[in-house]
């Protein structure tokens, strides 16, 4: 009894359903967890390694020289080089290559004779983070041997040694080593949280209903708000087991050590867990077919929490009626404490506001299928 | 040929009775590719940036100037003390931050070397690293000019070579992430929406205990298997044009190839993502199963091993060798060459052999798995 209600029968004979699926059962305790694990390995946004061929006109000491500046950390690799320009066209529309750096035939002489001399390149601009960072690691290359070129000549102008007139120190904080596995893990958990809660009550109500044993249901006493939570609460147990496995992998495998309030975590977590539940929930209450419902529930939570919820593309960029839409997704506030905890190791004051609107959103989620579920059970 | 007309005929009258479904199922792709479609972007610009100089000289102002022109950084606000860029880069006010020395101008014009501090904020790792690149290449640039300065103040006539980079970017001249997301969630999209079509086609049958009725009918396997895509194969249809048509138009990202081709295309990526969602269908007991199968198994996979976002070159080789078998994966390269490139079939044609391959393996497995339970 719970408030004087009549739930446990319910949960008992939900719980009895979900064990007699053993595939269904498997799939939510164990999949969020092996999701983690295979997403968290693989996915990361280093550019590292691009294809790149030369064309070297010059092909004197001082142009293979050059080249090698760029292809002594593993950046860059020089996978071909290049014997006439037309070749450019074949490498890149096949994506054999995705930049090409020419020198021209006259590389060497100008440098000897004190005069500028340009380079050009080519990048593949399809995928334009990878290029941005291709061309900026090009450029600073460039920039650095210039330099040098600058120094050494003024040696041999007979000029004392030249001093470098700044010394650039970057730091970066919070993710030292750019591990984009730091920036995304957060996101992953996000997104794995809000999809395996939606879709695990997105078909109770409606199922019933498909079935026709929701009739049943109808003709017993049982008030709504008791079947609404009757049926949330075995899930929420499911989603608590499967969300403590993914922050143990996290721990272990990604080093993803909670540095802030404990409590407080798991208490914002589990408000996201219950408006996700709730969301569910509330498509089961507003269809008639199981397939709409999966339908709505794959275009409400799937894509834009991929999407929209700060998880890879900076909300920041978004044009700003986008950025008003974001507000409405849970995934976005949990997101962004989950990241505060994590990467920064805020205190509290950072993220009470998200804990407080992920508790309304649940709350409000429940309020409204235990609406609908009054209207279906009449 | 007549039976699979009568079946085809019974799935469109079933289709038309769900008004609700049909609606979404055409209107939720447009509306979903004009929210996400803006929503993708990584275009790193307008860097917000904290400014704390201690200098407050000329020279140090040209540098902070040669920051903001570049359109990469913008100033969030200028600190009096390093101490405050803690609590500016905490709460993400700012993403990188700047520290002039006292004593720069005086230093670098008397041939001195003067620290410059850059702080970055590392957590979105991809604008980070551009960035710092950008940052690099500013103070490079900065430093030469002052080499330059001081040896025509210092009267030489002969001036030192230098090296300058011309670029060209091909396909996507203003590197507009846009450009790259967009054809991107047109493929995640019609990927979506065709296998939750099928998906449940059957299995749904089987759970409402109608499958027993047709099992009893002379009807044969692969008769019913055509009648069932068929309602599905025309929403694919109308998707298809729908999301080209938007795409072409809202996001300015007109067809640079032939557009018969990228429509035969889209056809043959239709019945590899149908015949998926079909095979689920075949493979599960109730319509729970199938969604859980195919969310988990099939979609998740395939948002994130197909290169939608995450290059697939950096994956580690096991995870490459899976993202083989995603007909997602080869339709990325199709319709981004389509779109961004203007490839012909020539570059293509290994990407729709693989589609049409995988297509009628995953046809007929559904066909024979459907068979054994069949009789």
């Amino acid at each position: 009894m719970l408030f004087g209600l009549n739930i446990l029968p319910i949960v008992r004979k939900e719980f009895r359903q979900i064990k007699r699926d053993k595939r269904i059962l498997g799939i939510l305790l164990f999949i969020p967890a092996l999701m983690l694990f295979m997403f968290g390995y693989a996915l990361n946004f280093d550019v590292k390694h691009t294809r790149v061929a030369v064309y070297d006109e010059d092909k004197s000491r001082t142009s293979r020289e050059f080249i090698q500046q760029f292809f002594s950390s593993e950046y860059l690799d020089y996978v071909y080089a290049l014997q006439s320009k037309s070749e450019i066209n074949n490498l890149l529309d096949g994506e054999h290559v995705r930049a090409v750096i020419v020198i021209p035939s006259a590389f060497s002489k100008d440098l000897q004779k004190g005069r500028a001399t340009s380079i050009q390149i080519i990048v593949d601009g399809t995928n334009s983070n990878t290029a941005a960072t291709v061309l900026g690691y090009i450029n600073s290359i460039v920039q650095q041997y210039s330099l040098n070129v600058i120094s050494q000549s003024f040696m041999r102008l007979g000029q004392k040694q030249l001093t470098m007139p700044i010394n650039f120190q970057p730091r970066i904080w919070y993710n030292p080593e750019l591990r984009s596995a730091k920036f995304l893990v957060p996101g992953l958990i996000a997104f794995i949280l809000m999809v395996t809660a939606v879709i695990s009550t997105t078909l109770s109500v409606v199922r019933e209903r498909e079935l026709g044993t929701i009739e049943q249901i109808i003709v017993s006493p049982i008030k709504p708000i008791e079947l609404i939570l009757g049926k949330t609460i075995p899930y929420v147990i499911i989603s608590l087991i499967a969300t403590v496995m993914i922050l143990i992998m996290g721990y272990f495998l990604f080093d993803i050590s909670v540095k802030g309030n404990v409590l407080l975590l798991s208490m914002v977590t589990l408000f996201f867990l219950l408006g996700g539940l709730g969301m569910g929930l509330l498509i089961s209450t507003l269809v008639e077919t199981q397939q709409l419902a999966f339908m709505i529930a794959i275009i409400v939570s799937m894509l834009p929490t991929f999407i929209l919820s700060g998880f890879v593309f900076p909300i920041r960029n978004m044009p700003l009626l986008i950025q008003g839409i974001t507000y409405l997704l849970p995934a976005r506030y949990f997101l962004s404490s989950l990241r505060a905890i994590i990467l920064k190791g805020v205190g509290i004051s950072a993220f009470w506001e998200q804990a407080l609107i992920l508790f309304i959103y649940a709350i409000f989620m429940i309020a409204i299928s235990s609406i609908r579920m009054k209207k279906i059970l009449k | 040929m007549n039976t699979i007309a009568h079946i085809i005929r019974k799935e469109f009258i079933q289709l038309f009775q769900d008004k609700k479904m049909l609606k979404i199922s055409i209107l939720a792709p447009v509306i979903q590719l004009i929210i996400l479609g803006y929503a993708a972007t990584f275009d790193v610009s307008k860097i917000p940036m904290v400014v704390c100089d201690y200098d407050r000289s000329p020279a140090s102002r040209k540098l902070i100037e040669s920051f903001i022109c570049t359109e990469y950084f913008v100033v969030a606000k200028y600190c009096e003390k390093s101490s405050e860029i803690d609590a500016e880069l905490d709460n993400g006010y700012a993403s990188v931050a700047i520290v002039i020395p006292c004593g720069f101008e005086k230093d670098i014009s008397s041939g001195r070397t003067s620290s410059i501090q850059f702080i970055v904020d590392g957590t979105e790792t991809s604008s980070a690293t551009i960035g710092l690149n950008y940052a690099f290449i500013i103070i490079s640039r900065y430093s030469q000019n002052i080499v330059l300065e001081s040896l025509i103040r210092q009267g030489s006539v002969i001036m030192p070579a230098r090296i300058s980079s011309e670029f060209r970017v091909w396909y996507n001249p203003e590197l507009k992430s846009r450009n790259f997301m967009v054809p991107g969630v047109l493929g995640l999209l019609l990927m979506v929406m065709t296998m939750i079509l099928t998906s449940l086609a059957i299995v749904k049958e089987k759970e409402l205990g109608t499958l027993e009725q047709i099992v009893v009918t002379p009807i044969r396997p692969h008769q019913l298997i055509i009648g069932k895509l068929a309602p599905f194969f025309l929403i694919g249809v109308i998707d298809v044009i729908l999301v080209i048509f938007f795409t072409s138009f809202l996001f300015d990202l007109p067809v640079k190839g032939s557009e018969a081709l990228l429509l035969l295309l889209c056809l043959i990526f239709l019945m590899t993502t149908l015949g998926l969602g079909l095979f689920i269908s075949t493979i599960s007991r109730t319509q729970q199963q199938a969604m859980m199968t195919a969310i988990f198994f099939f979609m998740l996979p395939m948002i994130f091993f197909s290169g939608f976002v995450f290059p697939i070159e950096n994956m580690p080789i096991i995870i490459q060798y899976i993202s083989y078998i995603l007909p997602l994966r080869y339709f990325f390269v199709i319709v981004r060459g389509l779109f961004l490139k203007g490839v012909g079939i020539d570059i293509l044609w290994t990407q729709a052999a693989a589609l049409l391959i995988f297509g009628s393996v995953i046809l007929s497995l559904s066909v024979m798995r459907f068979q054994k339970r069949f009789g």
